[in-house]
């Protein structure tokens, strides 16, 4: 980092969307705006065609980024980014496809397009942003609320056990996974960009704040605290294959996670075209 | 965003901010004040304690000289409110 990457500051002013009022509507030091950063970021240095590039998404905070963004884009209905995608997909298989995601839109209401997607593995990348709560509609537990943590819907401490994201993927059938944090900016913008360049379903999970209700109810304070305490919580892939299960309570593994190179549906299925429909 | 009103209030430490010498060029960053909520991120987050908060909170280049043009502000500012001099 010390080594300032001569990177422009002012790129992702590019991709913002002329007519769209700014500042955005997230509140204060909200995470979703540093991934914005990140991602257009990772678009750029990519040097990809605006008009190639289709950016959907689903309904909650994290999901009101695309709108603010100078590409092809979609916001849908909550938990449904994916199955529109898809469409986008399969009818411009050329087009750069990015869904941008909450942990309730992916994983809760979102959960079957969600495997179904990793299991086809379409080329399509997903980043979801994981704050550990609904937000847009104040404070629920989703899927990845940590077991005993404090949501509007668990006030007494949750009692499930959480989902993690990475690994449903993996098992699910995706062919890149990573994980990043909003403290590991310059990681993040990385993953994101081979994630973007990976042919096949990626994510990438972001661990971002909620410091509106995730933060404000399990008392990890401002967004400084709680942006700091991802840096103190994450651990690099290879330091965590060191580590026991008991060193590694509390803490996250950062960084490329799996790749293969199985095959994509879209190339499957133009051979199944190729092979009985067109001759 | 209470803490840093408070902050910047309270510590208004005179002597403490260097004076620019602006023949040198312009400052190292630029601060978008339209678009800064803030947040204090970037404040809180500069290895080189460069900022001070003014009264709304919202950033000032105390000690502009110290800057090493990290990158580390604005890649965390979730408004796009700094941009650097730097190219
Ligand atoms: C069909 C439907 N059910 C429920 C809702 C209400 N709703 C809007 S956003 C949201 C959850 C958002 O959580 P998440 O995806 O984690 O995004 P965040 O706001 O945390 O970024 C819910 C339940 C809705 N808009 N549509
Ligand atoms: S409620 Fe939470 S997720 Fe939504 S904008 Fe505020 S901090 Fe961000
Ligand atoms: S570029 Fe780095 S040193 Fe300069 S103000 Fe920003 S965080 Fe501080
Ligand atoms: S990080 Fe950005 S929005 Fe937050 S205080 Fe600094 S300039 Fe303002």
């Amino acid at each position: 980092m010390a080594t300032a990457e001569k990177q422009k500051s002012d790129v992702v002013l590019k991709y913002l969307r002329p007519k769209k009022k700014f500042p955005s509507v997230w509140c204060p030091g909200c995470g979703n705006g540093i991934v914005m950063g990140a991602f257009l970021r990772a678009i750029d240095k990519l040097g990809y065609d605006k008009d190639n590039v289709a950016v959907v998404s689903g309904i909650g905070c994290s999901s009101r980024l695309p709108i603010y963004l100078d590409f092809h884009t979609l916001h849908t209905t909550h938990g449904r980014a994916l199955p529109f995608a898809t469409g986008v997909k399969f009818a411009r298989p050329g087009m750069k496809v990015i869904v941008i995601t909450g942990d309730g839109d992916a994983l809760a209401i979102g959960g079957n397009h969600f495997i179904h997607a990793c299991r086809r593995n379409i080329d399509i990348t997903a980043i979801l942003i994981n704050n550990y709560i609904y937000g847009m509609t104040g404070g629920q537990g989703s899927p990845t609320t940590p077991s005993a943590a404090i949501s509007t819907t668990t006030p007494y401490g949750n009692a499930e056990k959480h989902f993690d994201p990475c690994d449903l993927a993996i098992g699910a059938g995706a062919s890149f996974v990573a994980r990043a944090t909003v403290y590991h900016t310059p990681q993040m913008e990385r993953l994101i960009g081979e994630a973007l360049e990976h042919r096949g379903f990626s994510l990438v999970e972001v661990i971002s704040n909620c410091h509106t209700y995730f933060g404000r109810l399990n008392r990890q304070g401002d967004p400084v605290a709680m942006i700091k305490a991802f840096k103190d919580n994450a651990v690099a892939k290879a330091r965590a294959e060191k580590m026991t299960a008991e060193e590694l309570k509390g803490k996250f593994v950062i960084g490329g996670l799996y790749r293969s190179d199985k095959t994509e549906f879209c190339d499957e299925y133009q051979k199944v075209v190729d092979a009985h429909l067109v001759k | 965003m209470t803490d840093s009103k408070t902050a910047g209030d309270a510590q208004a430490k005179p002597g403490a901010k260097s004076k620019y010498d602006y023949s040198k060029g312009p400052l190292p960053l630029e601060i978008n004040l339209t678009w800064c909520k803030a947040c204090n991120l970037c404040i809180a987050l500069c290895p080189k304690q460069v900022f001070e908060p003014d009264r709304d909170g919202k950033p000032v280049q105390a000690r502009p000289d110290d800057c090493t043009q990290c990158t580390i502000c604005w890649v965390h500012c979730p408004d796009f409110a700094i941009t650097s001099n730097y190219k």
